[in-house]
C-alpha cells in the first residue's frame, strides 16, 4: 500500500504494509538511521521520533497511523556537518559512550525544550526517564540537556534540585 | 483520592456547605507543641505504625514525583482547579512537626487541621474515622519519627468559592459518620481484621464505592463499583464474584502481586495499592481477601474455577474493524499478538483482561492511553502510553477491534465520547 | 605457570586452615608473557608470538607496515586489531599515532580489526585495548618517527639527531630545512621489524597525547549518520530472523515452517538440523513470520535450570579447587574475626541494541560483519561452522550498541554467515529479537564467595581468606561448538569443556588477591566448569563480586576494630601508587570531613587495581538511604584513577563514570530470575536497569597525571570499587551490612527496617 508521510517537513510516498511501524519504514525505507530498534515493546526510548510534536515510540506506531501527521527524526534537527542545538550540546559534554541511546535520547529531550516554560534539572530527570543508557552515559546526557536548557535561558534552578 | 471523585465532592460543597458553615464550620486550633522526639515512642509502636502506613497508603498521596516521602507536594488535578498533598513529615515549619497526637487524631477522624481549618475529602477521614485509639497512636509514632523535610506544598488553586474551607463543614455534617468498628463475633478473626483495615486505613469504598451528587461514598451501594482518577474501580460486591471466577486464595494473589489470570494486571491508581500490599504483613493480605471475599459472596473454602479458553475471534473482527486490525498489529501485537515474548512468558491473554470485558470502555482506553508502569521503578507489569502516537480516532478504532476480537460481549457504543472523556479525566501532563 | 593451577581436592585445602605453611606459587611467578594475553586471557590463546622482546601487540606483529602506512600527501593511515566498543579507543589510539608520529590528529586515519587488513590482536576485552594496542602503535609510531628522521638525515647529509619534527607533518633540519613527512616516506619501506627502543616523544613536549580531542565517532551518532552495523544498508540485502526456544535450553514444537514459508515476501525458511531462520524481503515482514512460528509450544530440551539461590545453585555444582594463595603463614592472636558469606546474582549485559550481523556468501566466500569482540574469532567460527577454509571467510567489525562482555554478538554473527551460506549471493541482515537478547546471550555468571579475616589487637589484619565459587566466565567461542548454532546443525559441534583464566588475570578468581599486604593470606577459587546457565565474559569477570567481597571485609574489619575504614586501607597498603590514588580519592570527596552517619546518609569508599595489574581505581560515595521503602539515592559519587599515561584523560572519565552508574545498577537493581524451564527476565519490565531519576546526583572522576608511565587498561576498573562503596556507604548510613546483590529496594527495606 503507497503512503504519504510528512518526514521532517519533506513529502515522501513509502509503499509499505500499514501495519509497518514507522521505525522500520524510517530506516529500512527512508535510509534514516537515527530511530534505533532497541526493544520494539516501547520500554527503551532508542527508537524515539516526534509525532506532531510529541515524543513517541516509533516500534510501535503503525506507520498507518502517521498519515497526515508530521514525524521529526534526529535527521531533522541537524546532521553530523551541521549539528543542531542539542546537538552540539551532546557534542561539547561528548555525552555518548557506544550512543546507540543517543538519538532517542536527543529527541526524548527536545520535546522538554519544545515545552517551553522553566526547567529544573528535577524536571530534566523525570522528563528523560523513559529512555534507557546501558553504558551509564546519564551523567553525561543530563549535563547536555542542560547545556542545551541552559542555552535557551529556560532553566530554573542551577543545582541538582532535590526536595 | 481521585479527581474526579474531589470533583464531585466539591461541587456537593457549594450545596451543603452554607447550612454546615453556621452550625459546626468553627473548630478550634489545637496548641502546638514541641515536636516529639525519638525516645518517645517505643520501637513496636513505631514498627507496627509503618505497616499501618502501608495499608493505608498514606505515601501514594503525599510524596511527590520523586520526592522524599511523606513530604507532600502531589499534584491533584481536578476540574475544579488543582489540590496539592500536604507535607506529613514532623518538620515543624511545614510539615506536622507541632502536631500533638490529639491533633492528629482529629485530622484523621474528623477532618480537621490543627489550626482548626478543614482539610478536603482528599484525605479519606471517612474511613480513617474508623481506625482505633491505639493504631492512630502508632501511625502517630511512625510519622513523627520520619526525618523532618522542610518543604512547603504549593498553594491549592481551587476556583471560588471551593477555597473557602469552612464549606467543608457542611460536607461533613451530612456525609461524615464517625466511630469505631465493632468486631462481629460470627465472623472469624480473619475477616473481621479485614473489614477493620479494608473500611478503616484500606480505604477501599473510597474508589470501589459509587459516590453521590455530593461526592459522598453511598453507604447502600457499598462496594458496588466506583470511579478513581478517570478509571473504573471495578465492583467488589456480589455482580463480580464468581463471574471471573475469585476464590479468597487468587483475591490473596492479586492484591500480592498485582497480576492474576483471570483478570490482567492491577493498572491505574490500583497499581500503587497492590505494590503497597506486595510488602505489607501476609495475615493481613489475607485478612483482607478474606472479607472482600465474603462481600462478593464466596463460599469458603471455594475452589478456583478453571481459568476458561482464550477468546480470540481474529477474523471476525478483522473483517468489522480493518483499520483497528492494523493499527493493533503494528502497535499492540508486539506484546499482545500471537507468538509474542509476553505470551511466551505467561501473561494473561487479553481475553483474560478486565478491562476488555467490562461492560463500560474506560478501563481499556485509558490503559491505551496511559499505559501501566509499575510505581517503584521495579519490575513488574508494564505497558507504554499510546496518547501521543495514535489519535484519539485510532485509540476508538483499536478499542472497538480488542472488543470484538477478544470478547463475546457486544461492542462498546460511543467509543470517540470515551476517548475524549478518557482523556479530559485521567491523563497525567 | 601451571603451578598456580595446582589442583587440590577441597577437602586438603579446607584441612591446612589459615595456619599450614604449604607453599603454592602465587601470580608473583607467573610468566609474563601470560600477563600479557589479548583481552585478559578470554578467548583462544591469541596471535603467536614472534617477537618477544617487542612491547604490547607488536610482539606477534613486529613489522610497521602491519600498523602504519603514510602516503605520499602525507595521509597516515594506522591499524589496529581492536574495535571500538563505544569505549572511545579510536580516539584514543589516534591520539596515541598523531603524538609519536608528532603530526595532527586529523591527518590519521584508523582501521579497525579486519581480518583482511589489520593485525589480528585477538580480543578487545579485558581492558587490554590500551594496553596491547596502544602500547604497540606507541612504539610502531616511534619507529616510524625515527626512520623518517634517519632518511631525512641522510638525504640532507646532517646527523640524525639535528633531525626534529614540527608537529605538522614536516621534517625540520638545519638551515631551514624542511621536507613533508609524505615526500620522505616515499623513499622509505615500512616494512621492517620494529626495534624495541625507538626514542619516544618527551612527554613533557606532548601535543596530543593527554588533551581531551572530542571523540571522532560522535557525530555521526548525534545526528543519524550511518555509525552502527545496524545502519548497513547493502544492495540486495535480505532481512533474517532466527527461531529457537524463548530461553536457551528450549525449542519450539511444531514448526509451521510450511505456512510461514508461503507468506507473501518470505523468501525463504532455512532450516539446517534443528537452526531455522526465516529470510524476508522486508523486515517486518520478517518479524511477523517470527511471530506466527513462536505461537508454537516451548519445550525444554535441556536438564532444568537450578531454582533457588546462587548458594544453593553452586555449591551442589562439582568443584575442582583451585589454590590461588596459600600463605606463608605466621603466627596470629586476632582479636576481632569477622566471617562473611557474599553473593552475586546471574547478570544481563542488557545491550541497548540486541546484536546484529550482516552476512554475504557469494563465489564461494563469505563476509561476515560483525559487532563482536573477537572479529578474528568470527572469522574461526564461521569457516567451522559453514565448512570453509579460513582464508575464504572474511571478518569485519562494525560497530553495534555497547556489549560490556559476550553478549549475542557472536552466536548472531555465526547466525548469519549460516543463513548467507543457504541463501548466496543476497547479502543477509540478521538482527536479533529484544527477548531473544535476553533469552540467549550468555550471562555474567553467578558467584558466592566466603571470607574470614582477622584483626589483631595492633589493628593491623592478621590473617584473610577468600573462597570463591564460580563457573568459568571464560566461554568466547573460538570454534563452532562456543555459539549457539555450531549445536543445532546436523553434525553438531560439542560444546566446549569450560576452562578457567590463570592468574594474574584470572576469570572467577578475578582479583581475588588483595592488594594490600596482608599476612596469613589464603585463596581458593573452587572453580566449577559445569553451566547449568549458558555464561561467559560479562564486563571485570569475578573482580566485581571479589573487590565487593574484599572491600567490603575491609570495612567489616574496620567496624569491628573501631578503625576508620581509609586508614585500614592505607595501613595495609604499599603499593605507591594505590595509596595515591586512596588518597586522592579522600581527600577530593571530603573523606575526613564527611557528614557523620545518622541512618540514613552515610559514605563508603572502596578500591582496586583491577586485574592487581590493570588501571588503579578508588570510588568514595555518599548515600541516602530512605529506610521506609528501600530506596538508595546516591548522592555523589568521586573517583580517582590511575591508568598510567592517559591518553585521552576525558576518555577515562567517561569510562569511569560509565561504570560507576552500570555498577550501581547490578549492585542495587539487577538480577536474572529463573523458573525450571526458562529464564523469566526477557524485557525491561522484567529485568529493570537503573534510569535517569536513580542515578546519582553528581558523579566527579579525578585522573591521576602520570606523564610517559605504560597505559594501564581502564574500562573495567570501576565495577568492582563503585559496587563495594555502595555497600559500604548503606552499611556506614544504615548500621546493617548487606552482602548479597543486589542491595534491592525489596532487601534493603526488609534488612534495615524503619528504624
Ligand atoms: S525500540 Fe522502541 S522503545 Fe525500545
Ligand atoms: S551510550 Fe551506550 S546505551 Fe547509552
Amino acid at each position: 500500500m503507497t503512503m504519504t508521510l510528512t518526514i521532517n517537513g519533506a513529502e515522501h510516498r513509502v509503499d509499505a504494509e500499514p501495519d509497518t511501524p514507522l521505525l522500520y519504514v524510517l530506516r529500512d525505507d527512508l535510509g534514516l538511521n537515527g530511530a534505533k530498534y532497541g526493544c520494539g515493546l516501547g520500554q527503551c526510548g532508542a527508537c524515539t521520533v516526534h509525532v506532531d510534536g510529541r515524543p513517541v515510540f516509533s516500534c510501535l506506531t503503525p506507520v498507518a497511523a502517521v498519515q497526515g501527521r508530521r514525524v521529526t527524526t534526529v535527521e531533522g534537527l541537524g546532521s553530523p556537518g551541521n549539528l543542531g542545538p542539542l546537538q552540539q550540546a551532546f557534542e561539547q559534554e561528548q555525552a555518548a559512550q557506544c550512543g546507540y541511546c543517543i538519538a532517542g535520547m536527543i529527541m526524548r529531550a527536545q520535546a522538554l525544550l519544545d515545552r517551553g516554560g522553566p526547567i529544573s534539572d528535577a524536571d530534566i530527570r523525570n522528563h528523560m526517564q523513559t529512555n534507557l543508557c546501558r553504558c551509564g552515559t546519564h551523567m553525561r546526557i543530563l549535563r547536555a540537556v542542560r547545556r542545551a536548557v541552559d542555552a535557551t535561558g529556560a532553566r530554573t534552578s542551577s543545582l541538582e534540585a532535590k526536595p | 483520592m481521585t479527581p474526579l471523585r474531589t470533583a464531585a465532592a466539591l461541587a456537593a460543597l457549594a450545596v451543603a456547605g452554607l447550612a454546615g458553615f453556621a452550625v459546626v464550620a468553627w473548630k478550634p486550633e489545637i496548641a502546638p507543641i514541641r515536636r516529639p522526639a525519638a525516645g518517645d515512642f517505643t520501637p513496636d509502636e513505631v514498627r507496627r505504625g509503618a505497616t499501618l502506613a502501608t495499608l493505608g497508603d498514606c505515601a501514594v498521596c503525599h510524596t511527590a514525583e520523586d520526592g522524599v516521602i511523606y513530604a507532600g507536594g502531589r499534584p491533584l488535578a481536578t476540574p475544579f482547579g488543582t489540590l496539592y498533598a500536604t507535607n506529613i513529615t514532623p518538620d515543624e515549619a511545614t510539615g506536622i512537626g507541632r502536631w500533638s497526637k490529639d491533633a492528629f487524631k482529629r485530622a484523621m477522624r474528623d477532618g480537621v487541621a490543627r489550626d482548626g481549618s478543614h482539610l478536603y475529602p482528599a484525605l479519606p477521614y471517612d474511613h480513617y474515622t474508623h481506625v482505633t485509639d491505639g493504631d492512630l497512636d502508632a501511625l502517630y509514632a511512625y510519622l513523627m519519627t520520619r526525618p523532618a523535610v522542610s518543604a512547603k506544598a504549593p498553594e491549592n488553586s481551587l476556583i471560588p468559592p471551593l477555597g473557602f474551607r469552612p464549606l467543608l463543614a457542611g460536607w461533613k455534617l451530612l456525609f461524615l459518620e464517625t466511630g469505631g468498628i465493632a468486631p462481629d463475633p460470627a465472623q472469624s478473626d480473619a475477616w473481621n481484621r479485614g473489614r477493620y483495615l479494608v473500611e478503616g486505613l484500606g480505604h477501599c469504598g473510597s474508589c470501589h464505592t459509587p459516590r453521590n451528587l455530593a461526592g459522598a461514598e453511598m453507604r447502600s451501594k457499598a462496594f458496588a463499583g466506583g470511579v478513581a482518577e478517570g478509571w473504573n474501580a471495578p465492583p467488589l460486591d456480589g455482580s463480580n464474584a464468581a463471574a471471573r471466577g475469585w476464590t479468597a486464595d487468587t483475591l490473596y494473589a492479586y492484591l500480592r502481586t498485582g497480576l492474576s489470570p483471570r483478570q490482567g494486571a492491577a493498572a491505574g491508581p490500583m497499581e500503587p495499592v497492590v505494590h503497597g500490599l506486595s510488602t505489607a504483613p501476609e495475615e493481613d493480605v489475607r485478612a483482607i481477601a478474606t472479607y472482600i471475599g465474603s462481600v462478593m459472596g464466596l463460599k469458603a473454602p471455594a475452589q478456583p474455577t478453571p481459568v476458561s479458553p482464550p477468546v480470540d475471534r481474529a477474523a471476525e473482527a478483522a473483517r468489522e474493524h480493518p483499520n483497528g486490525a492494523a493499527l493493533f498489529a503494528g502497535a499492540c501485537a508486539g506484546c499482545h499478538g500471537d507468538g509474542a515474548p509476553m505470551v511466551a512468558q505467561g501473561r494473561p491473554p487479553l481475553s483474560h483482561v478486565d478491562a476488555v470485558q467490562a461492560d463500560d470502555p474506560r478501563n481499556a482506553v485509558q490503559a491505551i492511553l496511559q499505559g501501566l508502569k509499575p510505581s517503584s521503578g521495579g519490575a513488574g507489569p508494564y505497558m507504554p502510553p499510546f496518547r501521543d502516537n495514535l489519535t484519539d480516532a485510532q485509540v476508538a478504532q483499536i478499542a472497538a477491534y480488542v472488543r470484538t476480537r477478544f470478547s463475546e460481549k457486544p461492542a462498546w457504543p460511543k467509543l470517540a465520547d470515551a476517548v475524549a472523556e478518557a482523556k479530559r479525566e485521567g491523563s497525567p501532563q | 605457570m601451571t603451578r598456580s593451577l595446582d589442583t587440590l581436592s577441597r577437602r586438603s585445602f579446607l584441612s591446612t586452615g589459615l595456619t599450614a605453611g604449604a607453599l603454592v606459587v602465587g601470580f608473583s611467578m607467573v610468566p609474563r608473557a601470560f600477563a600479557q594475553l589479548a583481552g585478559g586471557g578470554e578467548g583462544g590463546p591469541g596471535p603467536k608470538v614472534v617477537a618477544p622482546n617487542l612491547p604490547g601487540s607488536l610482539k606477534s606483529a613486529p613489522m610497521l607496515d602491519s600498523w602504519i602506512r603514510i602516503d605520499a600527501n602525507g595521509a597516515v593511515t594506522v591499524f589496529t586489531g581492536k574495535v571500538e566498543l563505544g569505549q572511545g579507543i579510536k580516539t584514543a589510539l589516534i591520539q596515541v599515532a598523531a603524538e609519536e608520529l608528532d603530526v595532527p590528529p586529523a591527518r590519521v586515519t584508523l582501521v579497525t580489526a579486519d581480518t583482511a587488513r589489520t593485525p589480528d590482536e585477538g580480543l578487545t576485552a579485558g581492558s587490554h585495548s590500551m594496553q596491547d594496542s596502544g602500547t604497540a602503535i606507541l612504539n610502531a609510531a616511534a619507529n616510524v618517527r625515527m626512520l623518517l628522521a634517519r632518511k631525512a638525515a641522510e638525504s640532507w647529509g646532517v646527523a640524525e639527531d639535528a633531525v626534529t619534527t614540527t608537529g605538522d607533518g614536516r621534517l625540520a633540519g638545519p638551515g631551514g630545512r624542511s621536507a613533508p613527512y609524505g615526500e620522505v616516506a616515499a623513499a622509505l619501506s615500512l616494512h621492517v621489524e620494529a626495534v624495541p627502543d625507538a626514542p619516544r616523544r618527551d612527554p613533557a613536549q606532548y601535543r596530543t597525547m593527554g588533551r581531551d580531542l572530542p571523540r571522532v565517532d560522535i557525530p555521526a551518532k548525534l545526528a543519524g549518520g550511518a555509525a552502527y552495523i545496524q545502519d548497513m544498508r547493502l544492495p540486495g540485502m535480505l532481512h533474517a530472523r532466527v527461531v529457537r526456544g524463548p530461553s536457551v535450553g528450549t525449542r519450539l514444537e511444531p514448526l509451521a515452517i510450511a505456512e510461514v514459508a508461503a507468506m507473501p515476501g518470505v523468501v525463504t525458511v532455512v532450516q539446517d538440523g534443528s537452526f531455522v531462520a526465516i529470510v524476508a524481503e522486508r523486515e517486518w515482514t520478517a518479524v511477523k513470520a517470527l511471530r506466527r512460528i513462536q505461537t508454537a509450544k516451548a519445550v525444554r530440551s535441556a536438564p532444568p535450570l537450578p531454582n533457588g539461590g546462587v548458594v544453593e545453585a553452586l555449591k551442589a555444582l562439582p568443584s575442582r579447587d583451585i589454590v590461588i594463595q596459600d600463605g606463608p603463614d605466621t603466627p596470629a592472636t586476632p582479636a576481632h574475626t569477622v566471617k562473611a558469606r557474599y553473593t552475586r546474582p546471574w547478570l544481563s549485559h542488557g545491550s541497548i541494541g540486541p546484536s546484529c550481523s550482516l552476512a554475504l556468501f557469494q563465489d564461494g566466500k563469505l563476509t561476515v560483519w560483525t559487532h563482536s569482540q573477537g572479529t578474528f574469532d568470527v572469522r574461526r567460527v564461521a569457516a567451522q561452522l559453514v565448512g570453509l577454509p579460513e582464508e575464504d571467510v572474511h571478518a569485519i567489525h562494525v560497530e553495534g550498541a555497547g556489549c560490556y562482555g559476550q553478549n549475542g554478538a557472536d552466536d548472531v554473527s555465526a547466525d548469519a554467515a549460516l543463513i548467507a551460506r543457504h541463501v548466496p549471493g543476497r547479502p543477509i541482515r540478521l538482527q536479533w529479537m529484544r527477548e531473544q537478547e535476553f533469552g540467549w546471550e550468555p550471562l555474567g555468571p553467578g558467584m558466592v564467595t566466603e571470607l574470614e579475616a582477622s584483626l589483631g589487637p595492633d589493628k593491623r589484619i592478621a590473617a584473610w581468606r577468600h573462597e570463591v565459587w564460580s563457573n568459568p566466565h571464560n566461554n568466547r567461542p573460538v570454534g563452532a561448538g562456543g555459539v549457539l548454532a555450531g549445536g543445532e546443525i546436523p553434525n553438531p559441534f560439542p560444546v566446549p569443556e569450560g576452562k578457567p583464566i590463570p592468574m594474574p588475570e584470572g576469570d572467577g578468581s578475578r582479583n581475588s588477591v588483595p592488594l594490600y599486604d596482608l599476612p596469613n593470606l589464603h585463596v581458593v577459587y573452587h572453580f566449577l566448569k559445569d553451566m547449568p546457565i549458558r555464561v561467559s565474559a560479562l564486563r571485570s569477570l569475578g573482580a566485581h563480586l571479589n573487590v565487593f567481597s574484599i572491600e567490603s571485609m575491609f570495612d567489616e574489619l574496620a567496624k569491628a576494630g573501631g578503625i576508620d575504614p581509609l586508614d585500614l586501607r592505607l595501613a595495609h597498603m604499599v603499593d605507591e601508587r594505590g595509596r595515591d590514588v586512596i588518597a586522592t580519592v579522600a581527600e577530593r570527596f571530603g573523606w575526613r570531613g564527611r557528614p557523620r552517619p545518622d541512618g540514613r546518609r552515610g559514605c563508603g569508599l572502596a578500591f582496586a587495581r583491577y586485574k592487581n595489574l590493570g588501571a588503579y581505581c578508588a570510588v568514595a560515595m555518599e548515600v541516602e538511604v530512605e529506610r521506609e521503602t528501600g530506596r538508595i539515592r546516591v548522592r555523589r559519587a568521586v573517583a580517582a584513577v590511575d591508568c598510567g599515561q592517559a591518553a585521552s584523560p576525558d576518555g577515562v572519565r567517561n569510562q569511569v563514570e560509565g561504570g560507576i552508574v552500570q555498577s550501581i545498577s547490578w549492585t542495587s537493581r539487577e538480577a536474572m530470575s529463573f523458573d525450571a524451564e526458562r529464564r523469566t527476565g526477557f524485557d525491561w519490565s522484567a529485568y529493570p536497569i537503573l534510569r535517569f531519576k536513580d542515578v546519582p546526583d553528581s558523579v566527579a572522576v579525578h585522573v591521576m597525571d602520570r606523564p610517559g608511565q605504560p597505559f594501564l587498561g581502564t574500562a573495567e576498573a570501576a565495577q568492582g570499587p563503585a559496587a563495594a562503596a555502595l555497600a559500604n556507604a548503606v552499611a556506614d548510613a544504615t548500621g546493617v551490612r548487606l552482602r548479597d546483590m543486589p542491595l534491592s529496594p525489596e532487601r534493603v527495606r526488609a534488612a534495615v527496617g524503619v528504624i
